[in-house]
């Protein structure tokens, strides 16, 4: 079959796998059937080749050097913060703060604004399906400095209640919510809890690290103050995040990490901090990383988020319609059952065998799934369950890794519960 | 490493069908939990002490995998009826199989690893059929996990506490 003439209409897996030199390897003799991108998502070339090209001709530290070698490094760097700004529509490359990661980025909001006249209001309100990156920072703030923490519950089809929502942001200061599930795939109605989150006078937080990989992400259309993603799972390197704030907000509220780089002036007897974003930024930031970060936004670009929407929603419903087909009753996916109401994360329940023998089943025919609690006990606990297993797809996934799947399930029926 | 080598029938038999399952009316029997964060699986385990500290009775209750039900249920069957001490030199001999290695630096200040050297005169009998579980590493904490919650009801008798 001839690929599509235009990528951006329609994604052309086979064209787009090429780019991932980790999908020539083998697994235990099988093609590597890569289903945890959730987790984290492979990298393409073009990622792996920009970071080796910065280190082999313009590495050096930067922002503070004359020198050509630290003019480039800084130049690529700060040019790494307008591409992520304009990927997810910030008005501004000052609103763009790199971090560790997302969860760095969820720990810095919750730091500085605890910390801030902001936070008058010392009432948060989170989700019951947050991921323990927007759980752990505040309930540490809950018992260090009194914050009051509310929840969001979520219904049996795995979606946010939201039949209460103005009454449980009465004084609340901030709300906190992930923009989509890593365990349900939900994909939440954020625009609505930022409206009336606003409306209440509280600040609002998007949890990204799901939603800005897969969907084309505006901040100003999520209506939110601030948004945190992880640069690994969407094609880029471990150890980048970014913090997007409001601009205002984030020279309103005070500086996070203490060190080189986030200051203006520093005396024996005191400290001036530097500006937006650099106020967040202390220390050698993860420039390689930030370079590698770039590139990843450029690859998706290319490819479009509206044709990686449409590809993972098609084939979350392939998934979706095979399981049925094949299993019925006998397994049970949780979260939403349509696929336009999800991302491309399937947790289930599989005939009571334990997700972790599932996934040591599945590994032996190369296919990686993730077994366990997918940080989110709170949210195993309200599903009733200790454990699921969870596959999830992104842009090089297809049908045949669906059906590999498949028949990987079924191998584990065999050995776990012979007819 | 091929999945028959973890998977082994006595090992699915024991999945399939757990020795020991429930719970014992609890006091006199101590009841300890415990917890694998990787997978969420949760054992509590239930026994009864004699006065003479020999293993009357045990249970298990809890969810896991199969290699933390089948383990559980192994040791169930390989611990009653023994004393405290046997019991301890069981559950030594067991992570000694699982290649459970003890941490410490040497004299130059070089970590060393020492493998649990167990009592060679103990014997594993069916529980050597977990042994295939070292060459999966991420599941050797299945596998332990019933036997570390037994060592803490162990350590709560023998500090003579409840």
């Amino acid at each position: 079959m001839a690929p599509p003439a235009d990528r951006r209409v329609t994604l052309d897996v086979p064209t787009v796998r090429k780019d991932f030199p980790i999908l020539d390897r083998e697994i235990a003799g099988h093609r590597l059937v890569y289903l945890d991108s959730a987790a984290s998502s492979q990298k393409p070339r073009a990622v792996l080749d920009a970071m080796d090209r910065y280190y082999e001709t313009s590495h050096a530290n930067v922002h503070r050097g004359v020198y050509t070698l630290a003019e480039q490094a800084t130049a690529a760097y700060e040019k790494a913060r307008a591409t992520v700004a304009r990927f997810v529509g910030a008005p501004s490359p000052r609103g763009v703060v790199f971090t560790k990661n997302a969860t760095e980025a969820i720990n810095l909001v919750a730091s500085v604004w605890s910390r801030s006249a902001d936070a008058t209001a010392r009432v948060v309100l989170l989700s019951e399906m947050e991921h323990h990156a927007n759980l752990v920072p505040w309930l540490m703030l809950r018992e260090e400095r009194g914050l009051e923490l509310r929840f969001l519950p979520v219904d049996d089809g795995g979606r946010l209640v939201l039949d209460d929502l103005d009454r449980l942001l009465d004084g609340v200061g901030l709300v906190s919510v992930t923009a989509m599930s890593n365990v349900l795939g939900t994909i939440n109605p954020v625009r609505r809890i930022a409206d009336a989150a606003h409306a209440a006078g509280a600040l609002m937080m998007v949890d990204g690290a799901q939603y800005v990989s897969h969907l084309a992400t505006d901040v100003g259309e999520l209506g939110c103050d601030f948004l945190a993603f992880s640069g690994h799972k969407m094609c880029g390197p471990t150890g980048i995040g970014v913090l997007w704030g409001r601009e205002d907000l984030l020279e309103r509220l005070p500086a996070f990490l203490g060190g080189g780089e986030m200051i203006r002036d520093v005396r024996l007897d005191g400290w001036l901090p530097n500006e937006i974003p650099w106020k967040y930024e202390a220390g050698t930031p993860p420039i390689a990383e930030a370079i590698g970060l770039a590139a990843a936004i450029g690859y998706l670009s290319d490819l479009g988020l509206d044709s990686v929407r449409s590809h993972e929603q098609a084939l979350t419903a392939y998934a979706l319609d095979a399981f049925g087909e094949r299993f019925g009753a006998d397994l049970a996916v949780h979260g939403p059952p349509q696929a336009c109401d999800r991302g491309g994360v399937l947790s289930f329940a599989y005939r009571g065998i334990h997700p972790h023998d599932l996934s040591q089943v599945l590994d032996s025919a190369g296919i990686c799934i993730r077994a366990g609690h997918h940080c989110a006990k709170p949210l195993m606990r309200r599903l009733g369950v200790g454990a699921t297993a969870r596959a999830s797809f992104y842009i090089y996934n297809d049908e045949a890794d669906v059906d590999a799947l498949v028949a990987g399930l079924v191998a584990a029926s065999d050995l776990f519960l012979p007819a | 490493m091929s999945l028959e080598d973890l998977y082994r029938e006595i090992i699915l038999d024991h999945y399939r069908n757990p020795r020991n399952r429930g719970d014992l009316p609890s006091p006199p029997a101590m009841r300890v939990e415990g917890f694998n964060p990787l997978c969420g699986d949760e054992v509590v385990v239930y026994v009864d002490f004699d006065d003479s500290g020999v293993v009357a009775d045990i249970r298990i209750d809890g969810q896991g995998c199969s290699i933390s039900q089948s383990s559980a249920s192994m040791m169930t069957n390989a611990v009653k009826g023994r004393t405290t001490k046997e019991t301890r030199e069981l559950i030594r001999a067991f992570k000694a199989m699982m290649s459970i290695h003890e941490h410490r630096l040497d004299g130059d200040g070089q970590e060393v690893l020492e493998v649990v050297s167990p009592d060679p005169a103990v014997e594993l009998g069916d529980l050597e059929a977990l042994k295939g579980v070292v060459k999966f590493p991420v599941r050797i904490k299945c596998a332990t996990l019933s036997w570390n919650t037994l060592a803490g009801a162990l350590d709560t008798v023998e500090s003579g506490g409840d």
